[in-house]
């Protein structure tokens, strides 16, 4: 039986996961900010099989409270077996631009909570000595587009942050995987026109799911972003800054 | 705000009509509550998985009950389960075929929503036996169309609950429901399938194993004469013990529209033929999985694109046990004359009716068949509805998209008691679909 925390635990992604979890059976410890979300995804985490459920509130940009909440989690859980970090949120780039207010609040969110939640989680992971600290980064953060490097900046952060950890925490029996989705039919991603390369969050959680399974360390999710990435972070930057991306 | 709106091109599971339509994609029961209580000017329609075949799931403004998807309860001893409305049969086999449960009552795929099923009053194999879909629903929530969320059951709100079942989602969005599953102990079901030579035959088997737990007719309905209405009639029951693996998703997909003309007189004969000959002995035995038993066509997924881009329709019609034999060899001498065949021609007996003021089946035979839509096919069907009619029958809603408003009301005498609670819940200022505007309700 797995042991498994959620932050982030509403977001779409999450959500999927979560349920192929639930199905396996494991303990799950859920953390996200609407309570109401949370109880609905508890009750049916627990009626597709899960062993149990707990709920925790909270707000990633309230720093201050991020210690007791993973402390909790790691007290109730005992071991951890798998820590999902999903949480995050889609900046409105051109309000950004005008708000320097905005831009840092977004950068708090995508980056700075979760690293925060991370140093956290991956000194106790280490004391553990195993596990899976898996992180949904995102392809944006490969490379800095005028569309939303906001968001990519932050995703960017994470990415090389999870590098150093993985690479610290190698050592230690503990993998790092960052899992970095091209385009999810989200209520985050509400707003988009859909295309072919869009995919359900279903299939992002299952692949996330093998990828934890098989000890991958960077999962570009449908597969086929990583090919897309390769091609975009290869453009020389003299080409790239004339692109409209 | 958790609220996407598309302006989008939709239509039902017969590709005809199609509409322009807001597709709402409203993530919570909250906000779906908060959007009916600022009412808007247009028509609005609650849509599941659109597999109802013609315009009941389309208007200006088509809610998806798509991502309503959450389990809420389940008691492990009775098999009551509530859930969210937008959850599909199939996500609930998947989960609780396992675990040694299985739906009381499914339609012919499993890709429909429990929203969807409850609002259609879905029935299957097991008709004359266990009823339709809303026979085994207990309680089930409703948001009203000034944005009030009430539970309905038989001892509460009992005629909303009534109108609700079968109601085509005109008293107010489905939220929630509780329904009971059936134990099994296997995911296989043991079909006994027999030949029959003509129409009465094929009833009076029905009438011989009334007592078997699944039963339906597949029909030729191209042979004429003594061989009108000749069928293979086949029986299923839940296997006593055994494996407990629910389906896996089909991967065979129909990629595009097909040219219509791929479906003509001669390629539908040979397949009646065929199919009708496929099994050579008078009664053959065997174990199939649910999956295949059930849901035949859900492994090819599409199927719908065979009919072409202008579409198709399914006509549903059932007749009174009384007009039996006779009705039915009436209506099917019309078909076989018109030589429009249909690849899927089946026949079911259904049980006694429930109290629900739109559900279709009543006692009596129920035959549905598919047609191509083409330039005199309404003309036709509008000929076979007097004939229907007359026989004292009516047609399913859930596969209608063109039959009449004096039909409608001539054949569903509920219509005006159904037309009252939407005016006394203000339903009738908000919910609509183009079916709905068609039929004068």
């Amino acid at each position: 039986m797995k042991n498994i925390l959620v932050i982030g635990a509403t977001s779409a992604i999450a959500e999927q996961t979560i349920r192929l979890y639930a199905q396996q059976g494991a303990r799950l410890y859920l953390v996200a900010r609407d309570v109401e979300k949370l109880e609905t995804i508890a009750a049916d985490a627990r009626v597709r099989g899960a062993a149990d459920v707990k709920i925790q509130t909270l707000d990633v940009n309230d720093f201050a409270t991020h210690e007791t909440v993973i402390e909790q989690a790691f007290a109730t859980l005992g071991q951890i077996d798998v820590v999902l970090m999903a949480h995050g949120t889609l900046p409105d780039q051109a309000a950004c631009e005008q708000s320097v207010e905005l831009t840092l609040k977004e950068l708090n969110t995508n980056a700075l909570s979760t690293i925060s939640l991370l140093t956290l989680c991956a000194n106790r992971l280490q004391t553990q000595g195993s596990g899976t600290l898996a992180v949904i980064s995102s392809v944006a953060g490969d490379r800095g587009r005028q569309s939303n490097y906001v968001y990519g900046a932050a995703k960017g952060m994470v990415s090389i942050f999870l590098q150093g950890l993985r690479n610290r925490l190698f050592a230690h029996g503990v993998n790092v995987l960052d899992i970095k989705p091209g385009f999810v039919d989200t209520p985050m991603t509400a707003a988009f026109k859909k295309g072919p390369l869009w995919a359900k969050p279903q299939q992002i959680a299952q692949s996330i799911v093998t990828a934890v399974e098989k000890g991958k360390h960077t999962l570009y999710t449908p597969f086929f972003w990583r090919w897309i990435m390769l091609i975009i972070r290869n453009i020389p930057e003299t080409i790239f800054k004339r692109l409209k991306l | 705000m958790n609220q996407g709106i598309n302006q989008r091109t939709l239509c039902g599971w017969g590709q005809y009509p199609k509409t322009e339509t807001e597709l709402l994609n409203v993530h919570s029961q909250r906000r779906i509550a908060e959007m009916l209580a600022a009412p808007g000017e247009k028509s609005l329609i609650a849509r599941g998985m659109g597999r109802s075949y013609g315009d009941s799931a389309l208007a200006e403004q088509t809610l998806s009950t798509l991502h309503l998807n959450h389990l809420i309860e389940f008691n492990t001893d009775t098999g009551d389960i509530r859930c969210a409305a937008g959850v599909t049969l199939s996500e609930l086999l998947e989960i609780f075929v396992p675990r040694g449960w299985f739906l009381p009552v499914t339609p012919g795929t499993k890709f429909v929503t429990v929203g969807g099923a409850i609002a259609s009053d879905v029935h299957g194999k097991n008709h004359h036996l266990h009823g339709c879909f809303s026979d085994h629903v207990s309680a089930l929530k409703l948001a009203l169309a000034n944005g009030d969320i009430i539970t309905c059951s038989r001892s509460e709100n009992a005629s909303l609950f009534y109108a609700t079942c079968g109601g085509m989602g005109l008293t107010g969005i489905i939220l929630n429901a509780t329904f009971r599953l059936i134990p099994i102990e296997s995911a296989l079901i043991a079909e006994s399938s027999y030949k029959t030579a003509n129409l009465a035959e094929t009833l009076e088997r029905f009438e011989e194993f009334e007592q078997a737990t699944y039963s339906v007719a597949w029909i030729d309905c191209l042979s004429s004469g003594q061989k009108l209405g000749r069928s293979l009639l086949m029986l299923g029951e839940h296997v006593p013990q055994g494996d407990l693996q629910a389906h896996r998703s089909g991967k065979l997909k129909v990629p595009f529209n097909m040219p219509s003309q791929l479906l003509n007189r001669y390629s539908v004969q040979a397949f009646n033929t065929l199919y009708y000959h496929k099994q050579t002995r008078s009664h053959a035995q065997r174990e199939v999985h649910y999956d295949p038993y059930f849901y035949p066509l859900d492994g090819l997924h599409d199927w719908n694109r065979l009919y072409g881009k202008n579409g198709f329709t399914q006509y549903q019609f059932v007749i009174p046990k009384a007009a039996g034999l006779e009705g039915m060899q009436t209506i099917l001498q019309r078909i076989v004359a018109s030589k429009r065949g249909s690849f899927l021609a089946v026949l079911k007996a259904f049980g006694k009716a429930n109290d629900n003021l739109l559900s279709f089946p009543v006692e009596g035979y129920t035959l549905a068949l598919d047609f191509k839509i083409d330039a005199t096919l309404f003309a036709f069907l509008d000929e076979l509805d007097r004939i229907v009619l007359d026989f004292g029958g009516r047609l399913y809603l859930t596969k209608d998209a063109r039959m009449s408003e004096t039909t409608f009301k001539q054949s569903y005498p509920n219509w005006e008691a159904f037309a009252e609670i939407r005016a006394q819940t203000g339903a009738d200022r908000c919910f609509h679909s183009l079916q709905s505007l068609r039929l004068g309700l």
